[in-house]
């Protein structure tokens, strides 16, 4: 399997007037090419930290983070980051919503559009194309803001708690529609996560950190007995509880 | 079967009510205006007021009638219209530019943040009179007068609605890879659109105040120039005439901006 992501070794501090704090300490690991990656660890451990610095919204203190190039167009991003909430924006269309970014990178080619009207259909949301996202259930919103990044075409996902605000229900469903979706397009993910149960049916192996400064405490891989994976299906298999059972014993340690 | 045809029956009843208020307040509306002017009427008429010093609504038609030959008093009204639109656009580019600006560079906003709200708490009244001085006799005097008296305000309000953009929606641009300029023009301005418009609705209505000011003290025309000269000349129906077309302009002119942001403010 080809490696697409290197992490080695990083450390991030942040600078407070009463103080430097340590976030994460010494993380390294690997992501591969059409790979889930769970991360799941106590809160402050600095998950989203780990995400921030992937994406480049933070500067690491030092370490290395070296993405393989796997873009053969310069017209796609390599890297897609999905926040817990969706923030569409109330002033604008779902359409003009899920456009945002391509505005942003000077991209809305007639390519690209037939490309978002492709996803609009396959995902449901043809139909609220020009509806204001207040008109939207809190699964189709986030739907709209997987087709948003989706639009960017990059070659991996950053999820940073991306089913956390919904109610339980809405929160299988979506999640089940974006593994889906993502499986489909041959994408890479990092799910951030603080559900154990979510971890381990959406991923294929899950890195637990331990508390504040978060360090790599273990690297899980998941391997269930059932035919064509998928976060519901996952939730049945005979193997689902053991690793429940042991991820809850790597994080209670913390606590 | 009961419910279901009552039904529509409570609902034009609703309606019908609904109607039946709307046209009483307006009804007592108009009621309260016109019983205004009557009364002041037949109190002049009567001599319970004098209507040398107090008017009456006959002497301010009278009036109006006197100051229309050649246009008079539609230069007098355009005079001060044009002073207003002029020191409220200038007051909406100054503000929002200096607002982007400080929002841009926050180091320049923390310098002179303590100067602005000095400058916006001075009461700018006091600044007329040495305006004059500075400026001169004329339009140049007015205008900045107005723009003293909002701009400051406007500065303030923009620019700590700029920095109170939800942080959200901005880490949200820089994950689709945008930059400061974006988040500008994207999420800041966009988001702070009605609170622009909000501010326009105060400022048009601060802006005739400073242009009134204005004209009072360095003016050969304009309604403020009406008022202040037949307050010395003794021709209070000017004065009272002047008053009320203030009255007649500032709800239009008020009208005027609700009308834009019923069109592009509310959702």
């Amino acid at each position: 399997m080809k490696k697409i992501l290197e992490i080695r070794s990083l450390d991030f501090s942040y600078h407070t007037l009463t103080g430097e704090t340590k976030a994460v300490e010494n993380i390294s690991f690997d992501v591969y090419e059409n790979e889930f990656l769970g991360i799941i660890g106590p809160s402050g451990s600095g998950k989203s930290t780990i995400l921030s610095l992937i994406f480049g919204l933070l500067t690491p203190t030092s370490g290395e983070i070296i993405m393989a190039d796997l873009t053969d167009a310069s017209d796609k991003t390599p890297i897609g980051y999905m926040l817990q909430k969706d923030h569409l924006f109330e002033w604008r269309s779902i359409y003009k919503n899920i456009t945002l970014g391509l505005e942003i990178h000077h991209q809305l080619t007639d390519e690209k559009k037939k490309l978002i009207d492709q996803m609009l259909r396959e995902y449901d949301l043809e139909n609220f194309k020009n509806a204001r996202p207040s008109q939207l259930s809190g699964g189709m919103r986030q739907r709209a803001a997987l087709i948003r990044t989706l639009a960017l075409q990059p070659e991996m996902l950053l999820l940073d708690e991306p089913f956390s605000a919904l109610d339980s229900q809405t929160r299988l469903s979506v999640s089940e529609d974006i593994y889906q979706i993502l499986r489909k397009e041959h994408k890479s993910a990092i799910l951030v996560t603080h559900d154990i149960s979510e971890a381990i049916s959406f991923c294929d192996r899950v890195l637990v950190l331990t508390k504040r400064p978060g360090t790599v405490k273990k690297i899980v891989p998941i391997r269930l007995s059932v035919a064509e994976k998928t976060p519901l299906k996952a939730r049945s298999a005979p193997e689902f509880r053991e690793y429940f059972n042991m991820l809850w014993e790597e994080l209670h340690d913390e606590n | 079967m009961k419910t279901k045809s009552s039904l529509p029956m409570t609902q034009t009843e609703f309606i019908r009510r609904y109607k039946q208020d709307k046209k009483l307040v307006i009804f007592l509306r108009v009621f309260i205006l016109v019983l205004f002017f009557l009364l002041w009427e037949g109190a002049a008429r009567l001599f319970l007021i004098d209507p040398f010093i107090f008017s009456s609504p006959v002497r301010l038609i009278q009036a109006f009638i006197d100051l229309l030959p050649g246009g008079e008093i539609f230069f007098h009204m355009g005079i001060t219209l044009l002073e207003t639109f002029i020191s409220f656009f200038l007051v909406l580019a100054l503000g929002l530019v200096t607002s982007v600006i400080l929002w841009w560079k926050r180091s320049i906003s923390q310098v002179i943040e303590p100067y602005l709200i000095a400058l916006n708490s001075l009461p700018k009244s006091a600044l007329a009179p040495i305006l004059i001085v500075w400026l001169g006799n004329n339009m140049k005097t007015i205008i900045v007068c107005a723009i003293m008296l909002a701009v400051f305000g406007t500065i303030i309000n923009l620019y700590t609605d700029f920095v109170n953009t939800d942080p959200d929606k901005i880490l949200l641009v820089k994950t689709l890879g945008g930059n400061k300029k974006d988040i500008l023009f994207k999420v800041v301005i966009p988001q702070n659109l009605p609170a622009l418009i909000s501010s326009m609705k105060v400022n048009i209505g601060l802006c005739l105040v400073g242009v009134i000011i204005g004209e009072f003290l360095a003016a050969n025309a304009g309604l403020g120039y009406l008022i202040i000269y037949g307050s010395q000349v003794f021709k209070l129906d000017w004065v009272m005439m002047s008053i009320v077309i203030l009255c007649i302009m500032a709800t239009m002119l008020y009208g005027i901006v609700r009308f834009f942001e019923k069109k592009y403010g509310e959702k």
